[in-house]
């Protein structure tokens, strides 16, 4: 489903990823772990279309699309969600109503009819009571004065209403409270399919115990250092990332003789 | 051969227009209007157009103005077209005043049903009938400029508002003036007062017939009596031709609130001077504004709040939206005399700039002699938020719609402020017409 081929990018000049490789079938689960400031977020925005972003090397495929030509809301009317690790705030401009024109621009686009109103308000209570959040939060202003976790939930919201095909998840479990945890891995559980991938960035181990997934893979330096199963991230949990990033410095030193 | 200055043509011109309208301007026959239009036409033959070395009006040039005739629109019958226009924009559920080029038309307008003891006429009426109103609200009148002065020599009508103590005027009082005729001048004078505890909403809406190039030269004065509410809303929507010079000034008495909401969206070249004294103790302020520009509009608001006694209070809160080669001046003047303890000020003016052509100057001025207050301030001047963008876009909204949402919502946090719901109503749609892929954002607000 998703390709990604030595892929550079530079942010205000500096080069923050040196080379990504990384593919992800249908069906799977990715996590991606890896210190602060290693480029895991950079890679969110750059698979979304964040355009401040300059990509210097590298390709992108998916589905049959070359991504990285694509602008941002292309991307995501192909399929493509971002959950951003920090939820924009977006003063007068309706929560509900922005959800709507979203899942409408993703049917038109897939040559399905437009949701009316009342159709549409049906789907986002069911997928609610999915993230238990309440009603009040659909007529506020996108994000506006919302808690952290609410901000996760309603990225969780937004997701369950647009059924992406390729959901990118950054951090959003950071800040939450167990419960709501929970909440947001049912959430994501329940999105589950053999057509769908997900990639999750995180840095707990925690939030793996409800989603499992499939590949784990750290990040650091702006490079794939390591990638394994689960048990991955069982051993980063015990180990921290010093011991990878030795090995990883060991790897390149023996490369470069 | 040596030219004729420009400014010296136009005092000219203006002198000339004065020597021959002044029998029939309205009130003639009273000698202290004689004596004030004198003053003011003597003050004007002084000092003519201020320029650009004035430093209020440095980065305001009214050559324009000055070099082309103005003459004075006379009063004629409001034709098909005109009536039109009216019956469109006239508020529902409001009082309606309209002026034509500056005149009242009585058969447009309609002020039924006013409460006992309220007035809600023209002030070349109010001559004839009631001269001792329009003379104690002129009285101690001093010109701030020349526009101000050619207004007191020159004023021809404008609206009287006069409310008893105690009374609240349910109904918005709608004044609508509109400039039909090319190449002349309004020269209206609008008088508010507002007795002890009386209360009223007045909009001063200025609009045109289409295309319509006309100057119009405005100056209000409101007074407000201990514990009268006064909501004055200001809407310009004149044409890209017109020129657009207006002053509104109140005092303000004990406990009294004063609310100003200055709408600009129309004409080549506006100004507008607003200020208000709070006279007495414990009187509040509320000034809001919402400038929008683009093409070569020029746009300009001169604001001036006085804390002269203790407790005062006082909210500004301004925001422009400008594109093409638009250019805006914010200049908020805020004075806190030494008598005015306990005052709390706060000042801000936001700007989106949504071309690299586009420029604005914000000046925030405050001037503080008192010592036990609390004042602030905050001027910005910034594009559309990158990642607010980037956030639309990526739940699948394409770039024009972002935009465009996103300068609708900065304005609307104005207009909002608001209370007059049809009014509100009107300036959201004209909002959103006027922005790029408008109607697709309607059903996002
Ligand atoms: N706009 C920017 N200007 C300059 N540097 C930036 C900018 N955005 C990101 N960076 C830098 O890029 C690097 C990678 O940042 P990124 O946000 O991708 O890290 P991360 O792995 O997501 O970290 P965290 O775990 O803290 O979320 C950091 O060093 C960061 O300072
Ligand atoms: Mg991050």
């Amino acid at each position: 489903m998703l390709e990604i081929r030595n892929l550079q990018v530079k942010v205000e000049g500096k080069l923050i990823l040196k080379g990504i490789d990384l593919k992800v079938n249908a069906g799977e689960v990715h996590a991606i772990m890896g210190p602060n400031g290693s480029g895991k977020s950079t890679l969110a925005h750059v698979l979304a279309g964040r355009e401040s972003y300059e990509v210097t090397e590298g390709k992108v495929t998916y589905l049959s699309h070359n991504l990285l030509e694509l602008p941002p809301e292309e991307r995501a009317r192909e399929g493509v969600f971002l959950a951003f690790q920090y939820p924009v705030e977006i003063p007068g401009v309706n929560n509900v109503y922005l959800l709507k024109a979203a899942l409408n621009a993703m049917r038109k686009h897939g040559g399905l009819e437009e949701l009316d109103a009342m159709d549409f308000l049906k789907l986002v209570k069911d997928k609610m009571k999915l993230v238990e959040i309440g009603e009040e939060f659909l007529y506020r202003a996108v994000n506006e004065g919302f808690s952290g976790g609410e901000k996760k939930r309603n990225e969780i919201l937004q997701m369950a209403v647009l059924e992406p095909k390729l959901a990118i998840l950054d951090e959003t479990d950071s800040g939450l409270d167990i419960d709501a945890l929970k909440i947001v891995a049912h959430g994501v559980n329940s999105l589950r399919s053999p057509e769908r991938a997900m990639i999750l960035v995180t840095h707990y181990q925690r939030l793996l115990n409800y989603i499992v997934p499939d590949h784990v893979h750290v990040l650091s330096g702006g490079r794939i250092v390591k990638s394994g199963g689960r048990e991955l991230a069982l051993e980063l949990e015990a180990r921290g990332y010093g011991w990878i990033e030795q090995e990883a410095a060991g790897a390149a030193r023996a490369e470069a003789k | 051969m040596t030219a004729v200055p420009m400014d010296r043509l136009a005092r000219e011109r203006y002198l000339a227009e004065f020597s021959e309208l002044e029998a029939r301007l309205p009130g003639t026959r009273l000698p202290w209007l004689a004596k004030a239009r004198r003053d003011a036409l003597e003050r004007f033959a002084e000092t003519g157009f201020p320029t650009t070395r004035n430093e209020d009006w440095k980065y305001t040039n009214v050559a324009a103005i000055e070099k082309r005739p103005f003459p004075a629109a006379r009063v004629a019958a409001a034709d098909d077209a005109v009536a039109r226009r009216a019956g469109e924009l006239a508020l529902d559920g409001a009082y309606l005043m309209v002026f034509v080029d500056g005149h009242l038309s009585l058969p447009l307008s309609r002020v039924t049903g006013l409460p006992t003891g309220v007035a809600v006429q023209g002030l070349a009426e109010t001559l004839e009938a009631r001269s001792d109103l329009v003379e104690a609200l002129l009285a101690g009148e001093s010109c701030s400029n020349g526009f101000e002065a050619l207004n007191l020599a020159l004023m021809a009508d404008g609206a009287v508002i006069y409310l008893p103590r105690g009374v609240a005027l349910e109904r918005p009082v709608h004044v609508l003036y509109l400039a039909t005729r090319d190449g002349t001048a309004s020269h209206i004078r609008n008088l508010i007062l507002a007795e002890d505890g009386s209360e009223a909403t007045v909009i001063e809406h200025y609009a045109a017939l289409n295309g319509t190039a006309s100057f119009t030269n405005a100056v209000t004065r409101i007074r407000q009596g201990n514990n009268a509410r006064v909501e004055h809303i200001k809407l310009q929507q004149e044409s890209p031709k017109a020129y657009h010079v207006a002053a509104i000034q109140s005092l303000a008495g004990r406990d009294s609130r004063f609310t100003s909401h200055s709408i600009a969206l129309g004409a080549a070249l506006s100004r507008n001077d607003i200020s208000t004294r709070l006279d007495d103790e414990n009187a509040e302020c509320h000034l809001n504004g919402l400038y929008m520009a683009g093409g070569r509009q020029h746009v300009d608001h001169h604001t001036r709040i006085d804390h002269a006694k203790p407790r005062g209070v006082s909210r500004e809160y301004y925001r422009g939206v400008l594109d093409g080669a638009a250019r805006a001046v914010f200049n908020g003047k805020v004075v806190v005399h030494a008598d005015a303890q306990h005052t709390d000020a706060h000042q801000s003016n936001n700007n989106l700039l949504l071309s690299r052509e586009a420029e604005v100057d914000t000046k925030p001025q405050l001037e503080i002699f008192a010592d036990d207050v609390k004042c602030t301030h905050g001027a910005t001047v910034g594009q559309l938020d990158p990642d607010m963008l980037f956030y639309l876009r990526s739940r699948g909204m394409e770039e024009a719609q972002a935009r465009s949402l996103l300068t609708y919502a900065f304005a609307e946090d104005v207009i909002t402020r608001i209370k007059v719901a049809p009014l509100r109503a009107r300036i959201e749609e004209f909002l959103i017409h006027r922005l790029p892929e408008g109607g697709s954002i309607k059903e996002l607000l």
